[in-house]
């Protein structure tokens, strides 16, 4: 690990100002310390935010709102997030380990970098470390890889859980920078690859995520979490779905569905969403959904198995939400 | 325990190379070390096998930071760089904590930090002044063993050892946390922990077991 210098901070001004010039903000460390060791991550400032009063979990209305520095573990286990929101706890649950969950904070979570292999090997090519160095996983190793939102320079997927249900629930992010406040969704925080791949969030320079709000819905209590991985826990998706159902009688009124370990970023399904709208809860039904979501996949030479394996996944977390499973 | 359990280690520098003490040659300590990092590579998530980079050579202490340590106070100058699993191992000694992976992947570094199970391999020391940490060294009164210690033996809930201590410490909060109640709870809830040896249904009896007694 390179020598860094170490700030812990106590108020928000003291923290903007600091990674306004150019010190990196440290929560969990689950990440970073992990890249910093690597020498992949190489801040010379750290700034810790931990002090920061920024861990609540607390209903406002309808909604779940979620500071940025509340540990995934704490946010799973919260009664508001089990009452107004059991998609959120049920994909954090999915996600690393107990010890990690204590550790991990949300907005940590969500700007946690790719598991592509060669990101992590230093005399690898990889456009997202080293621009314009060439991406080894296009003809390598890429069998956990994206098959939507790829380009001819990055196809590696966000690797987070939670960031695909808040992406399918429609949540927004609150963020405070050396501009002001400003909040938006948080699909628009995740950036394409492009040709600009170390490129991956829209914040400013020197931008703090504050918060996470989630808004209530119809839907919120008839949503599930399904995480297909090489193990049974404790592994990254293969594929993933969060969807969410709003049901009367045996018809859907509205749906909700995003996907994880497929995209270059968590991926709503709108298409999906759409052609489940009026149509009768079932198997028929889920499965001519969830076909729509093949559109524009474009796998790689070690995934094709993602394609079989997407709709399938959307189709069993329908199932296990309109409680047909 | 034999120390042959895993083949000799072949390309994983992390375990040598991760030190803020110097070295003085192979102890039983570090070879003990590559023998689990050799294990813990093969079993980590995601991670894949690469030879690690160097923390660089030891630099001088530059922070002062106080960690309660299983109840007494220690007030330490340390290197921003050292997470608290080095902190533990090298700078006090404590070696019960084990380096596996030094990822997060593989637990065997699980220390309760403020009553809190956590990979020490992934948590800067210096941001943790003023915690109480609780390694495997603090779980016994005396010679009076914890109950979990005490049913990890009962049920063979280890074979070679190197993942035990991180294992106990992840079960004595799992069960504190209670997410003892069942066998596959117990799965589950302990999957942060990797056994190389595939003592899994040992421990998982262990854990059940010191559950239903506390
Ligand atoms: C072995 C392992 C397995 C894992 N498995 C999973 C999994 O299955 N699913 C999953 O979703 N995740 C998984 N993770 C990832 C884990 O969830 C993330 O590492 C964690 O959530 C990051 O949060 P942190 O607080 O530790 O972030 P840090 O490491 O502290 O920070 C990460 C990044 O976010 C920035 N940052 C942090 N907070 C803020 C803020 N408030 N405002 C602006 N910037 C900020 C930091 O500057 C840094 O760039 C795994 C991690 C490991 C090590
Ligand atoms: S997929 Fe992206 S992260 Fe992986 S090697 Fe290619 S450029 Fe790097
Ligand atoms: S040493 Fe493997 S998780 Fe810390
Ligand atoms: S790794 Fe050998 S006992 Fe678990």
């Amino acid at each position: 690990m390179l020598p860094f210098s170490f700030e812990k901070v106590r108020t928000e001004q003291d923290a903007i100002r600091a990674a306004a010039a150019g010190a990196r903000y440290i929560a969990g460390g689950t990440t970073l310390i992990d890249l910093m060791r690597d020498e992949v991550e190489r801040p010379e400032r750290l700034v810790d935010i931990n002090a920061l009063p920024m861990a609540d979990i607390r209903a406002d209305g309808a909604d779940l709102v979620i500071g940025a520095l509340a540990r995934m573990s704490d946010v799973a286990a919260h009664r508001e997030t089990k009452r107004l929101q059991p998609l959120i706890a049920e994909s954090l649950i999915e996600g690393a380990s107990p010890q990690l969950r204590n550790m991990a904070s949300m907005g940590g979570n969500l700007l946690q970098r790719v598991r592509c292999p060669y990101f992590r090997m230093l005399d690898a090519a990889c456009n997202k470390r080293d621009p314009g160095s060439g991406c080894s996983a296009i003809d390598g190793l890429n069998a956990g890889h994206a098959i939507l939102g790829t380009s001819n320079h990055c196809v590696a997927t966000h690797p987070s859980d939670v960031a695909v249900a808040l992406v399918a629930l429609g949540a927004t992010m609150r963020v405070r920078g050396p501009q002001g406040e400003r909040a938006f969704p948080v699909e628009e925080l995740f950036r394409l690859p492009g040709d600009t791949p170390h490129l991956e969030h829209t914040l400013h320079p020197g931008e703090l995520i504050v918060e996470i709000r989630v808004p209530g819905g119809p839907y919120a209590r008839q949503a599930r979490y399904l995480k297909v991985r090489d193990r049974a826990s404790y592994e990254f998706a293969l594929v993933s779905a969060a969807v969410a159902l709003e049901t009367e009688g045996d018809t859907i009124r509205q749906a909700r569905v995003a996907v994880g370990g497929v995209g270059t970023r968590p991926w709503r399904m709108r298409a999906v969403e759409e052609a489940l709208r009026g149509k009768p809860v079932g198997r028929d039904t889920f499965t001519a959904a969830a076909h729509l979501a093949l559109e524009g996949t474009r796998p790689l030479s070690h995934n094709h198995y993602k394609v079989e394996l997407l709709p399938r996944t959307i189709v069993r977390a329908l199932e296990m939400a309109g409680g047909t499973a | 325990m034999t120390k042959t359990n895993h083949d000799a280690p072949s390309g994983n520098e992390r375990s040598l190379s991760g030190h803020d003490a110097p070295q003085r040659g192979p102890s039983r300590r570090s070879i003990l070390q590559m023998a689990g990092g050799a294990a813990s590579l093969a079993a980590a998530p995601a991670a894949i096998a690469q030879p690690a980079s160097s923390e660089g050579p030891p630099t001088a202490p530059t922070t002062r930071v106080r960690l309660v340590v299983n109840g007494s106070a220690r007030d330490l100058k340390i290197d921003p760089r050292q997470s608290i699993l080095d902190v533990l191992r090298e700078t006090l000694d404590l070696t019960g904590t084990k380096k596996g992976c030094n990822q997060g992947a593989c637990g065997a570094c699980t220390v309760l930090v403020n009553g809190r199970r956590v990979t020490s391999c992934l948590t800067l020391a210096v941001m943790h002044d003023g915690a109480e940490i609780t390694t495997i060294e603090g779980l016994a009164r005396g010679d009076e063993l914890h109950p979990l210690q005490a049913a990890f033996i009962e049920h063979d809930g280890f074979q070679c050892g190197f993942c035990t201590p991180g294992q106990i410490m992840s079960g004595v909060a799992c069960i504190a946390e209670g997410h003892a109640t069942s066998p596959e709870q117990i799965q589950f809830w302990m999957s942060g922990n990797i056994c190389r040896c595939a003592a899994y249904p040992g421990i998982v009896a262990a854990v059940a077991d010191a559950a239903g007694r506390t």
